[in-house]
């Protein structure tokens, strides 16, 4: 039976799903041993009942992160932290220091618009403070890296999915 | 000629000289030791802590930096107790600043960096600050960027010793210290600043850094700062 792989992608500019697509042929090799359920490369609605290995990119920045999130901790197995916004927050956290209020001003009241307003419908609030994942669930397997080079990431699966611990990476912040 | 004293480094024996720090003789014995505060050619403080070590019959841990050997000193250097005192200190340096290797000018060339991926840090466990500190780019060659400081006083010191100029210090106390240019002044404005970058080139982060330098730009080189240490040491004499 193959193993179930689901990538989800929080608040993070998607590098890090480009860095997973950068494994190229070897691709190849990863589906042989899982099969990928539930990702923005997969049209699937709704997460799984259980996936096996979820690697999560980006930081924990909005009100529907922190619910996508602690779903997808309860019905995943060993949850990977995937890159530098996942693991301490990175680029949306810069933001902490001046508090989501102000950048929302900054953005969308202070410059010269025809309506200024602050957008509302149908999107996700902003929490207070952006949080690395492992401050709001449990995670299991960290990979910095801004983002995680492909050999990385291909190892890291690699070893998983052969029932091996993933230590030892050569990897680290912002690399 | 200063006396030969033998002593022990994780259980090997070894010799080293008197007024040799734990720190020289380790080095001379390519046993490595983290430090951030220390750099050759700067007088040592002793106050990042990283380079702290096990001295047997010593009630209490020593930094290496600052710790002459003596004869039969028996010194361990990489204990389980001292990896998780280092780890602890990384993490608080992290946490206590705003790190964003990414997008730092030291990207990839940065001391802090490269110990917390030594000593195999892959997140930080304590919670983050997130201090508001800012950047002060006055100067008209050099910018200062208070969010990536982890004061080690480097610049202070260099400043003070090699360039004799002592335009920076640290103000405050606690976790409100901070290292300013003259009386606190924007650093362009810093009246007894040379401009020679020494101080640039001294910082183990991305905090000092030469304006227009992009993410990973800012390499930094500070070998000739013993050099011109040990040639002044020598017209002393």
């Amino acid at each position: 039976m193959k193993k179930t792989l689901a990538t989800i992608w929080l608040d993070g500019c998607s590098g890090c799903h480009m860095s997973f697509l950068d494994i190229d042929e070897r691709l190849l090799a990863l589906a042989e041993k899982a099969a990928l359920v539930y990702s923005p490369l997969v049209d699937l609605k709704d997460f799984p009942d259980h996936v096996d290995i979820t690697l999560v990119e980006g930081a924990v920045s909005s009100e529907d992160d922190l619910k996508k999130i602690r779903h997808i901790r309860q019905h995943t197995g060993t949850l990977i932290s995937l890159g530098d916004c996942a693991v301490t927050g990175n680029v949306p956290s810069l933001r902490n220091a001046v508090g989501a209020e102000s950048v929302l001003r900054r953005a969308y009241l202070e410059p010269d618009l025809i309506h200024p307003q602050l957008p509302s419908d149908g999107v996700p609030g902003l929490l207070p403070v952006v949080r690395p994942v492992h401050s709001v669930v449990k995670v299991d397997v960290y990979l910095p890296g801004c983002p995680p080079s492909a050999d990385t990431i291909f190892n890291a699966l690699t070893a998983l999915l052969d029932g091996e611990s993933a230590h030892e990476l050569r990897t680290r912040f912002g690399a | 000629m200063s006396r030969v004293l033998t002593l022990k480094i994780n259980g090997e024996e070894m010799t080293g000289r008197e007024r040799e720090t734990i720190l020289e003789v380790a080095q001379e014995h390519n046993i490595p030791i983290p430090r951030l505060c220390q750099l050759d050619g700067l007088s040592t403080v002793g106050a990042c802590r990283l380079c702290l070590v096990e001295v047997a019959g010593a009630p209490k841990l020593l930094p290496a930096c600052t710790t002459y050997v003596t004869e039969g000193m028996e010194i361990n250097t990489n204990s389980e107790r001292l990896q998780n005192y280092r780890r602890m200190i990384i993490e608080m340096l992290f946490t206590e600043g705003n790190h964003i290797c990414s997008v730092c000018v030291s990207n990839g060339h940065c001391e802090l960096q490269s110990l917390a991926m030594k000593i195999g840090i892959d997140h930080i466990h304590l919670p983050y600050l997130y201090p508001k500190r800012g950047v002060d780019a006055s100067h008209e060659r050099f910018a200062f960027d208070a969010n990536r400081c982890v004061l080690c006083t480097r610049c202070v010191r260099v400043c003070d010793e090699i360039e004799g100029a002592h335009t920076w210090d640290v103000s405050g106390r606690g976790i409100e210290s901070r290292v300013i240019t003259d009386l606190n002044q924007p650093w362009g404005e810093a009246e007894s600043c040379t401009s020679c970058g020494k101080c640039v080139q001294a910082c183990p982060t991305g905090a000092l850094f030469i304006k227009g330098s992009a993410v990973g730009e800012m390499t930094k080189r500070s070998e000739f700062l013993s050099l011109i240490a040990q040639r002044r040491e020598d017209n002393r004499r």
